[in-house]
């Protein structure tokens, strides 16, 4: 029974959700949009588990004295400044909530983002060679690609822009559409595998 | 010589982060400004796209971003809510990120108290809805039943911009602006393919190239790729304008410019000393 119920429901809700799409009518569209409801419903509770396991997780380590433990005060101090004041006071503009937002979180979240620049110059100092005709091909084309993509590009040679879009309408596309439909392929199949109760490793453990 | 080579080829990382930071500080501290000419091209697009709409059409903006992205993300954020409200559209704002709705309503608020639009009349912001693109199927039916209420609580039936939009079908363009998923993907597959809304996004420079498929489909009718996508937004927003000042995106042009200079000297002085050590190892004598 606890494998066969969630594999019928999985069933019930996927040919429903598949017959919403091409059936937009009632009833069947009465029972998707319920469908889509309790699909949010389920994913809002979700959130309340994430934020149980995140305190979970960072009062077992300061218990523990795990490895680098000084740093969970830190964040449980922060999740409950963050929830506290929302409760309290709401998220609107100039209250509380939104002061820390904008001056602590969107400060350390566009800093922590920023240091990616550092890595990724050191990195193709590092690893970008031009080892055989594919890399150098590969580096030839992110050197025009980066050009394009500023204004110096142009101010060094006109063409440079021009070139650059191509490589990216032209055989990025042809690439990038490649990967596309073999991924959408994919979710294709691996959905109706789930649909039909062949692939049953979302249900945990092996399948 | 040989010596230089190999002192290149085990510079320290700390010096190749300073002149990284010094190529980013100086040209902002000196405030070096390049022209940021636009040619065709889906910055373009997008920006054709809007002002093609006739005034007081409610175009939807999802801020799909968290602060991380911001740098490149609000800068299209301010210049698009610019656009819109100077051509009289109004904006109903929502984020399928957490972080994004409050984003949204710092670009928002101070574009609209600049501009003399008024919450609720010209612009409201829905806040965060979770479900991606679950969320935008049934905001097909019904935009109500996923937020019924704005970010500030006030119920959806009591906003006057709202007293029209029932579901997406109501809306005459949306604009995702994305970090990663959900995002783009989600509303082109979902409002756009599935509803036949018009799609127009802004993503981050990294995450451009995967988006160019629905450009060449017409599944997108433009895009705003990282700061470069912005600036240009930017620059076509300011023209006709006069003494506009620039915007957030046009002074990190500069910086990027250089900042761009420098990784590729890095590349080319890395490649130099691999192969100069390749020939010699080749030349040596086993």
């Amino acid at each position: 029974m606890r494998l066969f119920l969630p594999l019928v429901i999985t069933f019930i809700c996927g040919i429903v959700m598949i017959l919403h799409f091409f059936i937009p009518h009632r009833p069947i569209s009465t029972i998707g949009d319920g469908l889509t409801d309790w699909y949010m419903i389920v994913a809002s509770a979700a959130i309340f588990l994430g934020a149980a396991n995140l305190v979970q997780v960072h009062v077992h380590r300061i218990n523990t004295k795990a490895r680098n433990w000084k740093y969970s005060p830190v964040v449980l101090i922060g999740f409950i400044a963050m929830m506290a004041t929302g409760l309290l006071w709401g998220v609107e503009e100039t209250l509380p909530f939104d002061y820390m937002f904008q001056t602590m979180i969107v400060p350390m979240g566009a800093t922590m983002f920023s240091l990616l620049a550092f890595f990724v110059a050191s990195a193709a100092f590092r690893a970008f060679r031009a080892s055989n005709w594919r890399a150098t091909l590969l580096l030839a084309s992110a050197f025009i690609v980066m050009l394009g993509r500023v204004p110096i590009g142009g101010m060094i040679w006109k063409q440079i822009p021009i070139i650059s879009e191509w490589m990216m309408q032209v055989p990025n596309m042809a690439g990038q559409r490649a990967v596309m439909i073999g991924a959408a392929l994919g979710v294709v199949a691996t959905s109706l595998r789930m649909i039909f109760g062949i692939e049953r490793s979302y249900l945990g453990g092996a399948d | 010589m040989r010596k230089l080579l190999e002192m290149l080829d085990r510079v320290d990382r700390r010096v190749i982060y300073l002149l990284m930071a010094l190529s980013v500080f100086i040209p902002l501290a000196l405030r070096l400004s390049y022209p940021i000419p636009v040619g065709q091209g889906p910055s373009q697009d997008l920006f054709k796209a809007i002002d093609s709409l006739p005034s007081g059409s409610v175009v939807l903006v999802s801020y799909d971003y968290d602060p991380s992205t911001m740098p490149e993300l609000q800068p299209m954020a301010v210049a698009l809510t610019q656009h819109m409200f100077t051509r009289g559209h109004r904006i109903i704002a929502m984020a399928l990120w957490p972080q994004g709705a409050s984003l949204s309503q710092e670009a928002m608020s101070a574009v609209g108290d600049s501009l003399g639009k008024a919450q609720y009349d010209d612009w409201v912001n829905l806040g965060y809805t979770v479900g991606a693109g679950v969320s935008i199927v049934r905001m097909g039916s019904s935009i109500r039943a996923v937020f019924p209420q704005d970010r500030d609580g006030f119920p959806y039936d009591s906003i006057p911009l709202l007293t029209r939009v029932q579901s997406l079908r109501d809306i005459d363009l949306v604009i995702s602006l994305s970090a990663g998923d959900p995002g783009i993907h989600a509303w082109v597959m979902m409002a756009g393919d599935r509803f036949g809304l018009p799609v127009g996004g802004g993503c981050t420079a990294v995450s451009a190239p995967e988006f160019y498929t629905y450009l060449g489909t017409g599944q997108l009718l433009g895009l705003l790729g990282g700061l470069k996508g912005a600036a240009d937004y930017e620059t076509m927003v300011r023209e006709g304008r006069g003494n506009t000042p620039a915007g957030l995106a046009t002074p990190g042009m500069a910086a990027q410019s250089i900042s761009h200079l420098v990784i590729m000297a890095f590349i080319v002085i890395g490649n130099i000393s691999y192969l100069a050590v390749h020939k010699r190892r080749k030349g040596a004598p086993k």
